[in-house]
């Protein structure tokens, strides 16, 4: 891999602002004041990397891996694939990518959650893998249900699951969330508007792939995740360690 | 017409919700046990060269209330100003680490090693800092920013340099309170508003 040159500027367009007063807590989470921007350097240009040997044999299998492969979750069993880029469209490989979400019911394993949907026994709600050489990964798991949030007076979370990524660097570190094609409190939710550019959400949207899925066992959804590039150019200066 | 840039746009941020420990930090979450390896725990193992510091600190928001579900990613280099990965570098120092806001107190301590100065672009070192990410429910993108030590020399510091209000110089740097002990608040917004960088 050829992670050379820095990392190309972040445009802040496609992001959500920090400040979206329809998503309430923003309103005093969001700094005021400008980011300081500042050209890449060694701190953001390398990153952690993390090896196989890390990972269990479950680790992407949210269907099995809180029982230890005793009993499988309930719910509409899922593949969730895709691969990681980067805006030069190169694959990233090697990279983890950690995912959690909430049970068919719409209920996070989580001491903070109290939703009065119940808890699946055997669904803990989190995975995380490693990118092969094309930047391929996949996850099974159920399909989250929706859930409903204090924000407005009657808020609720399309079906999603959070999505973490790496990449190569610490500054191209990403945290996410795919929704489901067809989910229409996609366009109700104030955290989904959050993000301005209807193009960039719609990428946020996973559509159901039939290529994908197995027939009698799951359905599939496809999310590839784009991460920043890196300037490519033969006029600069080699940092020096690199 | 012209010829087409075929540049990909990178995915959209969106936030880490309240949630994020199941994911990141799962023994915090209440779910121990969940990975045979939970990762980042640490930022260094037993060996690991040079001084030991621990760095207290919250996460405040607006109303100066420090929050209870922050949670954080560290970056740095070794001792020597080497990072995982490069020729030299320490073994055992992975350098990454994830911590959380107690959820009592939303107080954080993060346990490492004093990081070495690492070459600028350009010329030149920047000052011994550690690099963090900062997510949290209400938090729409990571917010990244630097934790310097005032007991270093931070005079030559590129990034500390282009910060033109001097006095906000100060919310990027860590008071020492005791040998090995540091303090460094994070405040999102307000009266002595961190600087946030975009790098
Ligand atoms: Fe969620």
């Amino acid at each position: 891999m050829t992670d050379l040159g820095p990392l190309i500027p972040r445009n802040r367009e496609a992001h959500p602002p920090a400040y979206d007063p329809a998503y309430k807590t923003t309103v005093s989470r969001s700094p005021n004041l400008p980011l300081l921007s500042m050209e890449s350097g060694l701190s953001e240009e390398t990153g952690p990397t993390f090896g196989h040997n890390k990972l269990g044999a479950l680790d992407n299998n949210l269907i099995l891996n809180w029982t230890k492969g005793a009993a499988p979750a309930v719910g509409e069993r899922i593949l969730m694939h895709g691969r990681v880029l980067d805006e030069n469209g190169r694959a990233v490989p090697n990279t983890l990518i950690e995912i959690w979400q909430a049970n068919a019911g719409g209920r996070y394993r989580h001491k903070k959650d109290g939703y009065l949907a119940p808890l699946d026994p055997n669904f803990g709600g989190c995975g995380r893998t490693i990118t092969d050489e094309n930047g391929g990964y996949q996850f099974l798991t159920v399909r989250p249900g929706a859930y409903p949030w204090p924000n407005r007076g009657n808020d609720w979370r399309p079906m999603h699951i959070h999505i973490s990524v790496y990449g190569h660097s610490f500054g191209q570190r990403l945290i996410t969330q795919m929704y489901f094609e067809g989910d229409p409190l996609i366009n109700l939710c104030p955290i989904a508007a959050t993000i301005k550019n209807r193009s960039q959400l719609d990428r946020l949207v996973a559509p159901l792939d039939m290529s994908a899925s197995r027939p009698l066992d799951f359905l599939a959804y496809k999310f590839d995740i784009v991460l920043r590039g890196r300037r490519q150019t033969m006029f600069e200066n080699k940092l020096e360690g690199m | 017409m012209v010829q087409k840039l075929d540049y990909l746009v990178e995915t959209a941020s969106q936030t880490a919700g309240p949630y994020v420990h199941i994911g990141l930090m799962p023994t915090y979450a209440g779910n121990a046990g969940y990975y045979d390896e939970e990762i980042a725990t640490s930022p260094i193992a037993d060996g690991a060269k040079g001084e030991v510091i621990e760095i207290v600190g919250s996460v405040f928001d607006g109303t100066g209330w420090a929050l209870r579900d922050a949670l954080l990613e560290s970056w740095q280099p070794d001792a020597a100003g080497k990072f995982a990965g490069q020729e030299g570098a320490d073994p055992a120092v992975t350098g990454h680490c994830r911590f959380a806001a107690d959820a009592d107190s939303g107080e954080f301590t993060l346990r490492t090693v004093k990081p070495g100065q690492v070459p600028a672009r350009g010329g030149g070192f920047s000052a011994p800092h550690i690099s963090l990410w900062i997510c949290a429910r209400g938090i729409n993108i990571g917010l990244q920013t630097r934790i310097y030590f005032e007991d270093e020399d931070n005079s030559t510091d590129p990034l500390l340099a282009r910060i033109e209000q001097r006095p906000r110089v100060d919310t990027l740097i860590a008071k020492k309170t005791a040998d090995g002990k540091y303090r460094f608040d994070i405040r999102l917004q307000g009266e002595g508003e961190t600087v946030f960088l975009d790098i």
